[in-house]
C-alpha cells in the first residue's frame, strides 16, 4: 500500500519537476515533495505500522525515491540556472568596437629624447652629465677656451652680451672648462655636457637664435684621436643605424688641436648618394678634437702627462636629420600636431 | 677664396688631377672645397673672328654690318654693340652656338639684313656684369692682336677653367693666396711647387732720394715698404691678368689698381698705391690718428677716427687708413704718373678694430686680420714693380725704403717625433712623418729621439707640437689612423639624483597628460617680469643688443612662454592643451649682472578634461585639475607631507582661484586660474597654470624609502561629518584632525563638501573618513573612541565644528 504511493509520488514529483518553467515552481516542488511536512515524510511517518519484514523495505524506497527527486531537482536547477544565465549574457551584449576609455599621455618633446638617447648611451660609455650655467663669465666661455679677447674666431655681435664681461654661453664648452677646474689636474675626467646655448641670429628656417648642444670631454693620461675616432663610430652606429661608417675631416676649433669634423655614412642611401647628403654619400654630424693643450693648462691639467678629447653636436641637426624636419623653429613653436609624431623617439 | 685651376697650374703640375679630385683631396686635408664653378660650361661653338669690315645698317641707326673673318669663313652678321669697328678680334657665337643661359644662336634676319651668328659681349658669354671692366661693360668684348683669327675662344677668355670656392677659416689663412694654396696643393699631392723671384729692372735713380719713410707706432706696424715708379700710363691691364682677377672675384680697373690686386691674391700681401704728384710730400710717417682727426676715404666717405687707428700720413695729414682703405686726396685716377707703393705689415688685431668699427671690411684687410707670410713683404713689392714696367711702362726707381725688420727667423718647434703616434694612436715611422712634413716644405732634424722643425713664417699658425700632429694627420689622412677604443681608467657612471628624479617627473607628466614644450628663455621685457614664483622687483637681467624686443630679457617664469604656446594652439583650432616644461628661469641678484639661475617646472591647462567621446562631453579643466596633477607630483616624489597651499593674490591670476606652494613653510610655486583679464586679452578660454622651482624642492634628491611590514592586524574606518563656517578651509580641518589623531590615526580622506538646504546659509559640511591603526594589535572600540571624541572636541574649539546629526 505505502509502496504504491512511493511510487505514485514519485510519478507525480518527477513530471512536475519536469513541468517547472522557473526557479520559483521548482521551489515550490521541492517543498511539496520534500518539505518536512511533504508527503514522503508522511511516509516515512507511518512506517511503523509495517511489519518488520516490510519496514526495511519500504523505508530503503523511501530513501531512494527523495534521493532521486532531490537529485532532479538539482539538475532541473542546474538547467534553469543555465538558462537564466544565457539570458543574461545575451542581454549583457555590448559593440566591443566602440572606443574605450583612454587615458590619454603627453608626448616627451624630441629635442628632449635625443639628448636623453645620448646621454643613456655615453653613461653606459663612463661618461657622467654635467651642466652648467646659461649666464657665462666671459672667461669661462671664451677666454679659457683658448679664444682670448681679440681672437679673430671670436665676434661681439654674435653672442648676446649683458655686459662687457658675462653673455649668455654660446656653447656647452664652458662647462668642460668648469669640470676641468673641479677636478684640480687630476684625471681621468669623462663627461658630456648637454644644454641650452644662444647666438645672435635672426630665426629662420635653418637658424635659432637658441638650440641646444651636446658636448663630450674626455681628459686622461694617453687619450689618443683614435680612441676619438673609436668613440665616435659607436655613437654613430647606436644613433644611424649598425652598418654606418664614420671619417673625420680636419677642421678648425680654437679649443682643439687637431680638430677634426665627423661625417657619417648617408643612413638614407647608404652611400651612394641622395638628396639627404646632397649627392655626397656623407652627411656632416658634429666637430670634434683633441683637447688644445692651452685649454687644459688653462684649467689646470699638465699638457705633458694629459691629452683629451672633445666632441659637440646638435640635437637639432640630429633630429633634422634623422626625421627630415625642414625648419629648425619647429622645436620651439611645440605645435602638438609636430611633437606627437616623435612620441615613440 | 676663389681659386683657378688654371691659375695653380703656373705653380704646380696638376696633370692628371680634375679639377673634382683636387677638391676633393682638398677638402680631406682641411680646407672645404663649398663648390666648383665652370665658368665656361654650357658654352659652345664660339670662336675668334675678326671685323674685316663694319658699315652701318641701312635701316637701322644703331646696328652695323659687319663682314667677319672666322678662319674658314667670312659671314655677314648684324651687331648692335655702340664699340664695334673694323679690325677688332671678338668673340663670335657662330651660328648653332650657345651662349649664356642656353640661348641658342640662329640665322637671323635683322631689318631685312641677314646675320650669320652674334659678336659676344662678356655678359652673353656668363661673365658676372658686376666683374666685367669698364671698357666692356656697355659693349662687345675686343680681343688684344696676338689672339688668332678662327681659334675656339673659350681658352682665351679663360672660360676652359675651374673655380674652386676654398672656405678659409682662421687656421687656413695661408690659402688666402695662390702661392699658399700652391704650397698646400704641392704637399698634398707630394708633387714639387715652381716660383719665380720676380726680376725688377730697376732704374740708376735712388728712391730714398724721392721719398723716405718713418714709423711712430712700431708695435703695430713691424715693417713699412715703399717704391717709387715714375712716368707710368694707366691704361687696362693685360687680358691674362683682367681674365684671372675676374676668376678671383675682382672687376679690373686699369693697370696700376689690378697689379696691386694681382699681387694681394697671388702673395697674399695687400699693397696700396698713391699718386706721388698728390702725395703732398716727401714723406711717409705712420702713426695713431689724432681722436677725432678726420679723412675722406676712396668711396667718397668721410671717416672720423680715433687714437687707435693707424693712419698712414705725409707728415702732416693723412693719406690712408692703414691696411683699410686709401684716402680719397691721394688717388691713382687715370692721369697718375708718378706712384708711391706700399708694401706694409700692419698688426692684425689693430686692423680688425679699425676696419670693424668703419665697417670697412676688404680684401686687404681681411688679409691683415688673418696674417700674412711674414717674409713675403719686399717680394711681393718687387712683384708688382715687375709687372707695373711691364704693362705701365714704369720705371721704378732704385731700392725699397723702408722702416722695420724685412725678414722674420722661421719659428722653431722642438719635439719627441713620437708625439705624434701618441696624440694620434697612429703607428708612424720616423721617415714617414719627417717625409710628411717635408711635403710641406718644412725643414726637419731629428736628432735620437727629439725633432726639430723649421717652420716658415708663410705658416704662422704653426707654433706648438699639437700643430704639427695636426698637419701630419691631416695630410696623411685621418682616414687611416686606427679607430680605438680608450685604455684608460675604466669608470662607471650614472646620473645625479637629481638628473634621475628631473627624468622622472617629465615620464609623470608625460603619463598625466602634459606635452613636453621647450621655449625660448629671452623674452620681451615685459613677459620677462611677470608670473615669477617669487618676483623681488628687480629689474629683469637684459641682453645688450638685442635682434628683437622680443628676445631682449631674461624670463623669470617659464609660465609667460607656455600661453603663448596656448595661444598658438587655440589660434588653430586646437582649445584641448596640456603642455609642461622644464627649464631655466634667470632671477635678477641685486648688484650683480649675473642672474641666479634656477631650473623650474611649469604647466598650462585648458580646455577638457579627456578626449571627447561617444559616451558624451567631458567635463572641462578646473583648477583641481591643475592641482591634482601638482598633488599626484609631489605624492609620487615622496614630499607631499611637506607640502601645503595657501591662498594667493598674484599679478595676472584669478584672485579667487590661486594657492602659493609652501615646502616646508616656504613658497616654492603657485597653482591657479588666468586672471579672467588676461585670457580675454590673449584670447584664452579658462586657463590654468602651475610653476614649481622644482630644483629646489629635489635639489637632495629623495628621501631614502623605509620599508614598513605588511599590516597584520585590522585597521578601524571611522566617517566623521563636519559642520563649519564656510570660510573654514578644507586644509585646517585636516590639520586639526591630524594632529589630534596621532598616534593611531593613520589616514584622513575628505570624501564629501555640502553647502546647500540641509546647513546653514554660511555653513558647510566636510565628510572625512578616518582609518585608525595599530601595527601591534587589533584597537578596541573604546580605544578607538577616545581619539576621535578627542579630534572631534579639537575641531569644535579651534574651528567651530559641530558634528553633523
Ligand atoms: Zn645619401
Amino acid at each position: 500500500m505505502l509502496k504504491e504511493k512511493l511510487l505514485e509520488l514519485r510519478e507525480q514529483a518527477l513530471s512536475n519537476i519536469g513541468s517547472a518553467d522557473g526557479l520559483k515552481a521548482l521551489q515550490e516542488a521541492q517543498i511539496r515533495f520534500l518539505g518536512k511536512k511533504g508527503p514522503i515524510t508522511e511516509v516515512m511517518k507511518s512506517m511503523g505500522k509495517l511489519s518488520a519484514e516490510e519496514r526495511p523495505i519500504v523505508g530503503q524506497l523511501a530513501n531512494e525515491v527523495r534521493k532521486l527527486i532531490a537529485a532532479k531537482i538539482e539538475e532541473k536547477k542546474a538547467d534553469l540556472e543555465a538558462k537564466l544565465l544565457e539570458l543574461k549574457l545575451e542581454h549583457e551584449k555590448i559593440d566591443v568596437t566602440l572606443p574605450g576609455r583612454k587615458i590619454a599621455t603627453g608626448s616627451p618633446h624630441l629635442l628632449a629624447s635625443i639628448i636623453q638617447e645620448v646621454e643613456d648611451l655615453f653613461i653606459g660609455l663612463g661618461f657622467s652629465i654635467e651642466e652648467g650655467p646659461e649666464v657665462e663669465q666671459d672667461y669661462y666661455n671664451f677666454e679659457a677656451l683658448n679664444l682670448p679677447k681679440d681672437h679673430p674666431a671670436r665676434d661681439m655681435q654674435d653672442s648676446f652680451y649683458i655686459t662687457d664681461e658675462i653673455l649668455m654661453r654660446t656653447h656647452t664648452s664652458p662647462v668642460q672648462a668648469h669640470t676641468l677646474e673641479k677636478h684640480k689636474g687630476v684625471g681621468p675626467v669623462k663627461v658630456i655636457c648637454p644644454g641650452k646655448v644662444y647666438r645672435r641670429d635672426n630665426d629662420d628656417a635653418t637658424h635659432s637664435h637658441q638650440f641646444m648642444q651636446i658636448e663630450g670631454l674626455y681628459v686622461d693620461h694617453n687619450v689618443r684621436l683614435s680612441d676619438l675616432k673609436g668613440i665616435l663610430t659607436v655613437f654613430a652606429k647606436h644613433m644611424f643605424g649598425a652598418d654606418r661608417e664614420i671619417r673625420l675631416r680636419p677642421s678648425f676649433f680654437p679649443f682643439t688641436e687637431p680638430s677634426v669634423e665627423m661625417d657619417i655614412s648617408c643612413f638614407r642611401c647608404g652611400g651612394h648618394g641622395c638628396n639627404v647628403c646632397k649627392g655626397t654619400g656623407w652627411i656632416e654630424i658634429l666637430g670634434a678634437g683633441m683637447v688644445h693643450p692651452n685649454v687644459l693648462r688653462m684649467s689646470g691639467f699638465d699638457p705633458s702627462e694629459y691629452t683629451g678629447f672633445a666632441f659637440g653636436m646638435g640635437p637639432e641637426r640630429i633630429a633634422m636629420l634623422k626625421y627630415g624636419i625642414e625648419d629648425i623653429r619647429h622645436f620651439y613653436t611645440d605645435d602638438i600636431r609636430f611633437l606627437k609624431q616623435f612620441d615613440r623617439a | 677664396m676663389l681659386v683657378s685651376y688654371n691659375w695653380l697650374q703656373d705653380y704646380i703640375d696638376l696633370g692628371g688631377v680634375t679639377p673634382e679630385e683636387l677638391a676633393d683631396k682638398i677638402t680631406n686635408s682641411g680646407i672645404e672645397v663649398e663648390h666648383i664653378v665652370y665658368p665656361g660650361e654650357g658654352l659652345k661653338g664660339i670662336v675668334v673672328g675678326k671685323v674685316e669690315s663694319c658699315a652701318q645698317h641701312p635701316e637701322a641707326e644703331k646696328l652695323h654690318l659687319c663682314q667677319v673673318n672666322l678662319g674658314t669663313e667670312t659671314v655677314q652678321i648684324v651687331c648692335g654693340a655702340p664699340n664695334v669697328a673694323a679690325g677688332q678680334k671678338v668673340p663670335v657665337a657662330t651660328v648653332g652656338a650657345r651662349i649664356a643661359n642656353n640661348v641658342k644662336i640662329k640665322r637671323a634676319k635683322l631689318r631685312g639684313e641677314i646675320s650669320n651668328g652674334m659678336i659676344c659681349s662678356l655678359d652673353e658669354l656668363g661673365f658676372d656684369h658686376n666683374f666685367v671692366p669698364k671698357e666692356y661693360a656697355d659693349g662687345i668684348y675686343v680681343f688684344d692682336d696676338e689672339v688668332p683669327v678662327g681659334a675656339d675662344a673659350l681658352p682665351y677668355l679663360n672660360l676652359d677653367d675651374a673655380i674652386l670656392d676654398l672656405d678659409i677659416l682662421v687656421n687656413s689663412a695661408h690659402c688666402m693666396n695662390m702661392i699658399g694654396v700652391a704650397y698646400e696643393v704641392g704637399a698634398i699631392l707630394d708633387r714639387p711647387i715652381q716660383l719665380k723671384k720676380p726680376v725688377v729692372a730697376e732704374s740708376d735713380q735712388l728712391a730714398s732720394e724721392k721719398i723716405s719713410v718713418s714709423v711712430d707706432a712700431e708695435q703695430m706696424v713691424p715693417y713699412y715698404g715703399a717704391r717709387v715708379m715714375n712716368g707710368i700710363k694707366v691704361a687696362p691691364a693685360p687680358r691674362w691678368m683682367q681674365l684671372r682677377l675676374i676668376a678671383a672675384g675682382v672687376r679690373p680697373i686699369s693697370n696700376v689698381v689690378d697689379v696691386s690686386n694681382y699681387v694681394m691674391l697671388e702673395y697674399g700681401q695687400p699693397l696700396h698705391t698713391f699718386d706721388f704728384d698728390q702725395f703732398g710730400s716727401n714723406h711717409v710717417l705712420v702713426r695713431f690718428a689724432g681722436d677725432h682727426e678726420e679723412i675722406t676715404t676712396l668711396d667718397g666717405q668721410l671717416r672720423k677716427l680715433t687714437d687707435e687707428d693707424l693712419l698712414i700720413t705725409n707728415g702732416k695729414k693723412g693719406v690712408a687708413v692703414a691696411g683699410v682703405m686709401g684716402g680719397e686726396n691721394t688717388e691713382v685716377s687715370s692721369d697718375t704718373e708718378n706712384v708711391l707703393l706700399e708694401a706694409a705689415v700692419f698688426d692684425p688685431i689693430s686692423i680688425r678694430k679699425t676696419a670693424a668699427r668703419l665697417q670697412l671690411r676688404s680684401d686687404a684687410s681681411s688679409r691683415y686680420e688673418k696674417g700674412l707670410d711674414r717674409n713675403r713683404v719686399a717680394l711681393a713689392a718687387d712683384r708688382a714693380a715687375e709687372l707695373l714696367i711691364q704693362y705701365a711702362h714704369a720705371t721704378v726707381l732704385k731700392g725699397i725704403v723702408e722702416a722695420g725688420e724685412r725678414t722674420v727667423a722661421e719659428h722653431q718647434i722642438m719635439m719627441p717625433w713620437q708625439k705624434i703616434n701618441q696624440v694620434l694612436g697612429s703607428e708612424f715611422a720616423r721617415e714617414q712623418i719627417v717625409g710628411i712634413l717635408e711635403r710641406l716644405n718644412f725643414k726637419v732634424n731629428v736628432e735620437g729621439e727629439i725633432m726639430q722643425v723649421s717652420v716658415p713664417a708663410r705658416r704662422f699658425d704653426v707654433t706648438i707640437p699639437e700643430d704639427l700632429v695636426e698637419e701630419v694627420g691631416r695630410i696623411y689622412g685621418y682616414n687611416h689612423i686606427p679607430a680605438t677604443l680608450p685604455e684608460g681608467t675604466s669608470s662607471h657612471a650614472s646620473l645625479t639624483p637629481y638628473q634621475k628624479i628631473r627624468r622622472r617627473v617629465e615620464g609623470l607628466m608625460n603619463g598625466m597628460g602634459l606635452s613636453q614644450a621647450y621655449t625660448y628663455s629671452l623674452t620681451s621685457k615685459e613677459s620677462a617680469s611677470s608670473y615669477a614664483v617669487s618676483n623681488k622687483g628687480i629689474e629683469p637681467t637684459q641682453v645688450i643688443w638685442p635682434m628683437s624686443e622680443e628676445h631682449a630679457a631674461l624670463r623669470q617664469s617659464i609660465v609667460p612662454q607656455l600661453i603663448n604656446v596656448a595661444q598658438y594652439h587655440l589660434n588653430r583650432q586646437m582649445p584641448d592643451i596640456k603642455f609642461y616644461e622644464i627649464g631655466k628661469v634667470f632671477l635678477p641678484v641685486k648688484g650683480e649682472a649675473r642672474p641666479a639661475e634656477e631650473e623650474h617646472l611649469a604647466g598650462i591647462i585648458t580646455g577638457k578634461r579627456t578626449e571627447r567621446n561617444w559616451e558624451g562631453d567631458p567635463d572641462t579643466v578646473d583648477f583641481f585639475s591643475v592641482k591634482g596633477i601638482v598633488e599626484t607630483l609631489f605624492d609620487s616624489l615622496g614630499v607631499a607631507n611637506h607640502i601645503t597651499y595657501s591662498p594667493s593674490k598674484r599679478e595676472g591670476m584669478h584672485p579667487g582661484q590661486t594657492a602659493d606652494i609652501l615646502l616646508n613653510g616656504e613658497v616654492i610655486g603657485y597653482i591657479g586660474a588666468l586672471h579672467p583679464r588676461v585670457q580675454k586679452n590673449c584670447g584664452l578660454n579658462e586657463t590654468f597654470v602651475f610653476e614649481v622651482a622644482i630644483e629646489s624642492l629635489l635639489r637632495h634628491g629623495e628621501a631614502a624609502i623605509e620599508y614598513h611590514g605588511l599590516p597584520r592586524f585590522p585597521s578601524t574606518t571611522r566617517d566623521i561629518a563636519l559642520v563649519v563656517k564656510r570660510t573654514v578651509a578644507a586644509a585646517d580641518l585636516d590639520r586639526v584632525i591630524r594632529e589630534n589623531g596621532t598616534p593611531l590615526l593613520k589616514s584622513v580622506q575628505l570624501f564629501d563638501v555640502y553647502e546647500g538646504s540641509h546647513v546653514a546659509a554660511d555653513e558647510k559640511s566636510m565628510a572625512f573618513s578616518l582609518v585608525y591603526f595599530d601595527p601591534e594589535r587589533t584597537l578596541t572600540d573604546d580605544e578607538v573612541n577616545v581619539v576621535h571624541e578627542k579630534i572631534v572636541s579639537a575641531c569644535a574649539e579651534q574651528l567651530g565644528a559641530e558634528l553633523r546629526g
